[in-house]
């Protein structure tokens, strides 16, 4: 399809982004010459074989591997503000595969394996760090489920094992492990490859990515309406204006049931805010990534010294990004149980992003109804994780018309049919 | 921090209430199909702006209430007691609950 090389450029960026490399930095660095933009900016067009409403990392990887993979290029993604200013950029940066359902841990892992290989993709220093994942276990039940979702991803080659509180104070020597405490350690879920990766680099990434195959990226471009004519969508009304396409897929997170109503489909969606905290930078004392799900909480320590806390999300349905006086309350009550050595670190700032959670806990990919419109959607609490893996498979979607096997039980239709894929145990707090 | 006038124990603190979501009118379980059942269960409006939802006084006097709020700003629009419920007196005869918190 064409696309590429148009033309319609604004003029302020003339060339694309040039391969960086050590070479060009020392350069550059000698000789003052200014770094092009990493994306450019463009007249939004009449017409695109696809637009991909939404510009996080689900957008842009699947605009990125519809034009790396399939040789789709005349794709625009739209975001109503800044690319990577929803979920991508709220998120805890947190990767892992360890799920529970043996379909959860081929699609996470499959993104594992992207993520491992996207700095080398992508020719972007995504500085993913696989410092290992611990989830805690501070009763019988909880143990039960680390025996469980250790044996289900040994089946399916995923690196987990359950550890004991001995081995847990081996790996984070600050941890309170002692049977005082309020809620005792007896054990954990250890993943060695899980980690942490830098989220906005992933975004830019892709966006320069599919930038350089001729993709469009329109900031500040807000979707008002999806026209349907006869059952097939037919384009798209913007706040800059009409847009036809035959394909518009969805791949926004909290807003997704909005979008969706405006092509006429229903979503078993609720948006409920997550939101996170960093604190001050301190000396690196936290090596792995530290989850507990019975005290609602997952620590890690990023490359600057800050620790970044997140939560299971706000106990009802909103829109709303406002911080919270409870959350950050019962964040430190809950932080401090786990290490008390903790209690004069003071907290920078904290925030909220939107999560649109789906009744199964598993998300809702591919084609709707109404031919042409597809969503990557329902991404709930986990969505950055996914993302790699999400644009990959949705853009196999999309060029082939045939849903990848990988996706097909994250079907909307299976909530109709009674097909859920039940994910709540590996993923309602366990990032 | 939001604060809910319970209809029955007057103006609490949001962490005392459990919330249950959008209301919505159940099909009649004797003669729901799946499909129509299905669509109860995990369908809803979702709406950014008012919305009517359930909640509970978890904490409190254990009843349901219905809430309506704005989801964009979690402004309280009107709270209310559910559809049919007794009144206020007749409640508080049975519970004991002093009637000067009533909002």
């Amino acid at each position: 399809m064409a696309g590429a090389g148009r033309g319609h450029g604004n003029g302020a960026t003339n060339g694309r982004s040039p391969r960086y490399s050590a070479w060009d930095l020392a350069r550059r660095g000698l000789t003052g010459e200014a770094w092009p933009p990493a994306w450019r900016k463009h007249e939004l067009r009449p017409s695109y074989d696809v637009v991909i409403i939404g510009g996080g990392v689900h957008g842009l990887a699947t605009a990125h591997y519809l034009a790396a993979n399939h040789g789709i290029t005349d794709v625009a993604v739209l975001d109503k503000g800044y690319i990577g200013g929803g979920g991508s950029g709220r998120n805890t940066a947190i990767l892992r595969s360890n799920y529970l359902t043996p379909e959860g841990i081929a699609f996470y892992d499959r993104s594992l394996e992207l993520y491992r290989g996207l700095a080398a993709d992508l020719n972007f220093n995504v500085m993913f760090s696989q410092r290992g994942h611990m989830t805690l276990a501070h009763n019988d039940a909880s143990l039960r489920t680390m025996r469980w979702r250790a044996e289900v991803n040994k089946l399916v080659g995923v690196d987990s094992e359950v550890i004991d509180p001995d081995e847990v104070a081996k790996l984070v020597p600050r941890m309170d492990v002692s049977s005082e405490a309020r809620y005792p350690i007896l054990g954990a879920l250890w993943h060695p490859p899980g980690g942490i990766i830098r989220h906005d680099a992933v975004v830019w990434g892709y966006a320069r990515g599919a930038d350089s195959r001729g993709v469009q990226i329109h900031q500040n471009t807000e979707v008002l309406g999806i026209d349907v004519v006869a059952g097939r969508v037919t384009g798209v009304q913007t706040s800059r204006g009409a847009v036809s396409a035959p394909i518009v897929v969805n791949c926004t997170a909290g807003w997704s049931s909005l979008i969706s109503d405006m092509a006429g489909v229903e979503m078993p969606v609720h948006t409920f805010p997550l939101q996170a905290a960093v604190t001050e930078p301190v000396q690196p004392f936290l090596d792995p990534v530290v989850v507990s799900g019975t005290l609602h909480v997952y620590v890690s320590q990023t490359d600057r010294g800050e620790l970044v806390f997140g939560a299971s999300v706000d106990p009802f349905a909103s829109y709303s990004t406002r911080g919270s006086l409870e959350f950050i309350e019962g964040l430190a009550g809950h932080v401090l149980q786990l290490m008390p050595s903790l209690h004069n670190l003071r907290l920078l700032r904290q925030w909220a992003g939107l999560c649109d959670m789906t009744p199964d806990y598993s998300p809702i990919m591919g084609p709707t109804p109404v031919e042409g419109f597809y969503v990557d959607v329902g991404w709930g609490t986990y969505g950055f994780k996914a993302g790699p893996v999400s644009g990959e498979q949705m853009a196999a979607c999309i060029a082939t018309g045939a849903t990848p096997e990988l996706i097909a039980p994250f079907a909307l239709s299976r909530f109709a049919a009674g097909e859920l894929v039940g994910e709540k145990g590996a993923a309602a707090v366990g990032h | 921090m939001i604060t809910l006038s319970c209809p029955w124990c007057g103006p609490r603190n949001v962490t005392e209430f459990a919330y249950g979501g959008e209301s919505g009118a159940r099909p009649d379980p004797a003669t729901a199909t799946p499909q129509p059942w299905r669509r109860y269960l995990y369908t809803n409006a979702n709406p950014a702006g008012p919305v009517t939802e359930t909640w509970l006084h978890r904490a409190g006097c254990r009843r349901y209430l219905v809430v309506e709020r704005d989801t964009t700003t979690n402004e309280i629009l009107a709270i209310r007691r559910p559809g049919g419920a007794p009144s206020t007196s007749a409640r508080h005869a049975t519970t004991g609950r002093a009637t000067e918190q009533r909002p």
